[in-house]
């Protein structure tokens, strides 16, 4: 009976703990406090870096004055277009240079190599050839995508278990048999990743030339804010195209977990 | 003898010998330039368009030998030097600061992993403003693109320390300092060899679209300077030449650190 009225021992010199996610979120709070207690003093000018308040305040007029969602929608429908584009042209490359066995000796560390060169800067190029229009946002991120697409694709059907042909071929499949039935459904996880990667390149190039060439969605309204010097909503335009990123990579990245076997 | 002995096999079909792969390379660039000099000569195109292969070839070697061109070649090389070394710099810290604590990198890695596949050029207005016009924007540019990759491939490779090295420096009382120094950079080679040559591939990309957005000197300035004055042949000889740059020194790097299979 005299355990039970004891009060239960005191761990001693142990602090509570914070778990990792909230001190993530507490830092950041404090930062941003910082950030609006500098500008607030006179320390940092407003007008080169506005306060974390002006920037939040700021938000409403993007969506209402300046059509964001209209200017999101258009980049979107870029992206999907640069994507769909370069899905359509990489898978078929992909599958060539599987199956022709010279094609993919000699184009395929073209490819590789492609995928490695910087791309982007060759929009002047893009620009000469197809003019300041949308034509050059889609066809510049169509380049950036592709190359994943293509590699992946090859990658994911070189690497078909010989098993399963094997198996395929014991049950007197034919080849168009046998790729739809045992090559394609096997490299779908492999594709996947790189249309995933694909997509994401692609809404990088979208925003980035957007932004360079001062035409189209995101891009350029950020380039449009900057140089009208509205820096509040600038920087929640910015703000707005992280967002977005990291919601387009999640989405894809959720995307391809659900392809891939378990 | 069963007659099926005597009868000769069907002779195997030879499997058809792969045309030389050299050959159909050179096919294929072949194809390519005729497809060019075609579009140049049939007027198709407008000519400033698609100037032919010679003109462009002119131009280049024209450009190769002036003054002019090293001056701008060196400042972007200067800044692209200066933007590596920050950006690495600060990634490598940031790397180790993550990888090394578990409880730092489950709070902020995320945010990091959030802002990598960010379009990094968004932020160059804000750089414009806060650096000017100058090499500063451009330098600041391109650390803030080499930065991710390098904290990144660094946090994920202190992770993979061996334990029982770190075991063995914690056995020798030794100071984190000489942690760092004796245990965690010589077990990082290849990550921070990873993190370097994405790094410098994108910093060499961050700080040349900075000079084609804004500058006054280097290698995007002089871009934009011919394409203002539809300089096309010489516009495109520089873009062969920033091309190259940024081909080249991945190579160099990849090269250097022997990660040709490891990519």
């Amino acid at each position: 009976m005299a355990s039970v009225s004891e009060p239960a021992p005191v761990r001693r010199g142990r602090r509570p703990r914070l778990s990792p996610a909230l001190a993530g979120v507490v830092t950041i709070a404090v930062l941003l406090v910082i950030w609006q207690a500098c500008v607030d003093a006179g320390w940092w000018n407003k007008l080169i870096a506005p306060a974390p308040s002006a920037i939040f305040a700021g938000l409403a007029p993007l969506f209402s004055d300046e059509g964001l969602a209209v200017r999101f929608f258009q980049t979107l429908g870029e992206t999907a277009a640069a994507a769909l584009l370069a899905i359509a042209a990489g898978v078929p490359v992909g599958l060539w240079l599987h199956r022709s066995r010279w094609a993919g000796r000699a184009y395929f560390n073209w490819v590789a190599s492609i995928a490695a060169a910087p791309v982007v800067l060759l929009y002047p190029l893009f620009l000469v050839i197809f003019g300041r229009n949308a034509s050059t946002i889609v066809a510049m991120s169509f380049c950036t995508g592709i190359t994943s697409i293509i590699l992946k694709t090859k990658e994911g059907l070189d690497g078909t278990r010989p098993v399963l042909i094997d198996v395929g071929r014991s049950f007197g499949l034919t080849r168009a048999q046998l790729f739809w039935k045992i090559m394609l459904p096997a490299a779908v996880p492999t594709i996947a990743t790189g249309v995933r990667l694909g997509v994401i390149y692609c809404l990088i190039s979208v925003v980035g030339v957007e932004f360079l060439i001062n035409f189209g969605g995101l891009g350029e309204l950020i380039d449009d804010l900057a140089d009208r010097w509205e820096i509040p909503m600038m920087f929640g335009a910015i703000l707005f195209v992280m967002l977005t990123s990291v919601g387009f990579f999640w989405v894809t990245e959720q995307a391809e977990r659900w392809l891939r076997p378990m | 003898m069963a007659k099926a002995d005597v009868i000769a096999a069907p002779a195997a079909r030879a499997p058809r010998k792969p045309p030389r792969i050299a050959l159909i390379r050179i096919a294929t660039l072949l194809a390519l330039w005729a497809a060019w000099e075609g579009a140049a000569a049939s007027g198709l195109l407008y000519s400033g368009v698609v100037p032919s292969s010679f003109k462009i070839i002119a131009a280049f070697l024209h450009e190769i030998t002036s003054g002019d061109f090293y001056w701008n070649l060196e400042f972007t090389l200067f800044e692209v030097a200066l933007s590596l070394a920050l950006g690495c710099g600060l990634g490598l810290a940031a790397g180790l600061a993550l990888g090394a604590s578990r409880f730092a990198g489950d709070a902020y890695e995320r945010y990091l992993q959030y802002m990598a596949p960010t379009p990094k050029i968004v932020f160059l207005p804000v750089l414009l403003v806060l650096f000017g016009i100058g090499a500063g924007s451009k330098i600041a540019m391109g650390s803030l693109s080499c930065f991710f990759p390098m904290a990144l491939s660094v946090a994920a490779g202190v992770r993979l320390v061996d334990p029982v090295l770190l075991r063995v420096g914690r056995s020798f009382n030794l100071s984190r300092a000489q942690m760092v120094r004796m245990i965690y950079l010589p077990a990082l080679v290849p990550p921070i060899a990873t993190g370097l040559r994405i790094g410098l591939g994108v910093a060499l990309i961050g700080c040349l679209l900075a000079e084609l957005k804004m500058s006054n000197r280097g290698l995007g300035f002089m871009i934009m300077q011919y394409y203002a004055q539809f300089k096309t042949p010489q516009m495109y000889a520089i873009l062969i030449v920033m091309f190259l740059i940024a081909v080249l020194a991945n190579g160099f790097v990849a090269r250097v650190f022997r990660l040709r299979g490891t990519r």
